[in-house]
């Protein structure tokens, strides 16, 4: 055994060290003090590991006879992810110090690095066997997560709901597997499975392996028939949490969802998958949106609001081009931010007061303007409003399967598009409860803590810059070009 | 080996289908993950047979299911945890009871 292969593995060493410090100083540092330095510590280590990420240039790597591989793509949707984990810190901050968790938030550390090392390997893996051991390295201790508010009934319940539909989804990825394995020739190789299906003509069987791959990977991104474990999850998860799995959970999940597509099934897509996708991605479009419009909880809300925007970000895999995943990647980190600062204004006012209704927001530019402030704007993001960077991410990403040419694809553009003004109400309702709804304020005037401010800042400046300064979609259209095939 | 692949494949199959059936019909969350434990299993049944009659010169399949089975245990362990927490909570496990948050 040549122990220096996993020397080609940085980007998981380094979270894998990361894990062990944190790991090393929760356990055997005095309880005394509550550990409030924990946090910073952790924080400022996690910024740079971040950096380090982004900034150690390195030749792509590939280790394990190729079942792992690191190149461009792969480390540019890290250093995204990370952006993304690092926000999350900043704005749970104040919530993992408070009296009820400070005791555990060495835990919360540690099960939030081990979630993140999944993802990388899930991102990484180029055969089924790694992908899977990093989707449940990714799944399991986000179920322990979502369990994190102990005292709270709503907590447990939403972990019931996870785990359960969570391991019925991989039950069901397995058995697709297993067809898979059963067809490729005895190999779970991407590019093995891509030449058997080559070589091979078009059966059944594949057609039945490729739905149930389709179903297991959908749960975890809640596509359509999939999703219904979403709203009640990111109802009952600690904020922090439901913030967690809705950007950095789900852009993971859409890279390796693409890779998988374009490798290993990216000959028989015309035949088969594309008329699956294609009626899945107009039914996660459209129901999520309207769903959305009648929530009063803003988790819930969000929670919608998230699966039709997992319907956008699959528009990428269907034009099946280095474009389309240049600009899924640009979709994911701009989705990161937009939606992370609407989840850090909802996680402060949640923190402070305990409200999450959208009736609590009405009239809340009275009392915080800069959360008002800082709100709108993300919902503007997150409709698509020009001039902000969620306008352009739907732009590139529709244009990146309306240059395919095909006719099917023009008209799913359409009914994207269409969706994109049904969800502009929805979105708005929020702004116009902040801005325009009449009566007293029912939140009083508070001032957030350091952490929600720099991550709030962090936000607007994504939210207000990424789509103005061409070199954000440049990083990601050159890291996407990749030999997809 | 007298026995052809289907004799393997048939029960594998009505594992798998009995264990979606009782992940919907059953109460108990128990019961659930019991459920989910023979839909992992029939899988893994899945991999060993191909393995075995497909492609007796290799290993894949076997690894692929000892990696499966170590996966399923972890699952049975945090899905318990939180069972027990639910069971504190409201003393009991049916799920009929996790009601607190629906449409």
């Amino acid at each position: 055994m040549d122990y220096s292969q996993f020397g080609a593995m940085i980007p998981e060493l380094i979270i894998l060290g990361l894990f062990f410090v944190v790991f090393v100083l929760d356990v055997f540092t005095r309880d005394g003090s509550k550990k409030s330095w924990l946090t910073p510590v952790t924080t400022v280590l996690f910024g740079l590991a971040t950096v380090a990420i982004w900034l150690i240039p390195s030749a792509d790597t590939s280790a394990f006879g190729g079942m792992y591989v690191d190149d461009n793509a792969c480390k540019a949707i890290k250093a995204i992810l990370n952006i993304g984990v690092f926000i999350v810190f900043l704005q749970s901050a104040s919530w993992v110090d408070s009296d009820e968790t400070a005791i555990r938030k060495g835990e919360f550390y540690e099960l939030i690095l081990a979630t993140l090392f999944g993802m990388y390997l899930m991102i990484s893996a180029r055969h089924f066997l790694l992908f899977v051991i990093g989707l449940e390295t990714a799944s399991l201790p986000l179920a322990a997560l979502v369990a994190f508010n102990k005292k709270h009934y709503e907590s447990h319940e939403a972990a019931i709901k996870y785990i359960l539909t969570a391991v019925f989804s991989s039950a069901i990825l397995l058995m697709g597997l297993s067809f898979v394995y059963a067809f490729s020739g005895g190999s779970l190789y991407f590019s093995d499975i891509a030449v058997a299906i080559t070589a091979g003509s078009m059966s059944g069987l594949l057609v039945v392996a490729l739905a149930f791959v389709i179903a297991g990977i959908g749960f975890k991104l809640s596509l359509v028939p999939f999703h219904l474990w979403t709203a009640d999850v990111y109802q009952g998860a600690p904020t922090a949490i439901t913030s967690y799995l809705s950007v950095i959970s789900k852009g993971a999940a859409a890279f390796a969802f693409f890779i998988i597509f374009a490798q290993a099934f990216g000959q028989v897509f015309a035949d088969s998958w594309e008329w699956m996708m294609y009626g899945v991605i107009i039914l996660t479009i459209t129901v999520g949106n309207l769903f959305a419009i009648r929530q009063k909880n803003m988790k819930r809300f969000m929670a919608f609001s998230s699966i039709s925007q997992a319907g956008y970000i699959m528009l990428g895999v269907m034009s099946q081009s280095a474009i389309g995943l240049g600009s899924m990647m640009y979709y994911i980190f701009v989705y990161i931010v937009s939606n992370l600062g609407a989840f850090a204004v909802i996680a402060s006012i949640e923190n402070k007061t305990g409200k999450v209704g959208m009736d609590d927001y009405d009239g809340l530019h009275k009392t915080n303007p800069w959360l008002s402030f800082a709100m709108t704007l993300a919902m503007f993001s997150l409709a698509g409003i020009p001039p902000f960077a969620g306008f352009f991410s739907k732009f590139f990403i529709f244009n990146s399967v309306a240059s395919t040419g095909s006719m099917a694809l023009y008209m799913l553009v359409l009914v994207a598009l269409i969706n994109t003004i049904i969800s502009l109400y929805y979105y708005l309702l929020v702004v116009k409860a902040i801005w325009i709804n009449t009566g007293e304020a029912k939140i009083e005037a508070f001032k957030s803590n350091g952490g929600e401010k720099a991550a709030l800042w962090i936000c607007v400046a994504g939210i207000v810059f990424f789509g103005l300064v061409p070199y954000i979609y440049d990083y990601c259209y050159n890291a996407a070009q990749i030999p997809l095939f | 080996m007298d026995l052809d692949m289907l004799w393997y494949l048939v029960p594998s199959v009505i594992m798998f289908a009995a264990g979606v059936y009782g992940f919907m019909t059953r109460k108990n969350m128990i019961a659930m993950l019991i459920s989910l434990e023979l839909m992992l299993n029939a899988a893994d049944l899945n991999f060993v047979v191909f393995n075995r009659f497909l492609f007796p010169g290799q290993m894949e399949g076997m690894v692929f299911t000892l990696f499966a089975i170590a996966i399923a245990a972890a699952e049975t362990a945090v899905a318990i945890a939180i069972i027990v927490n639910i069971y504190r909570a409201i003393g009991n496990t049916d799920v009929n009871d996790a009601d607190k948050m629906k449409y």
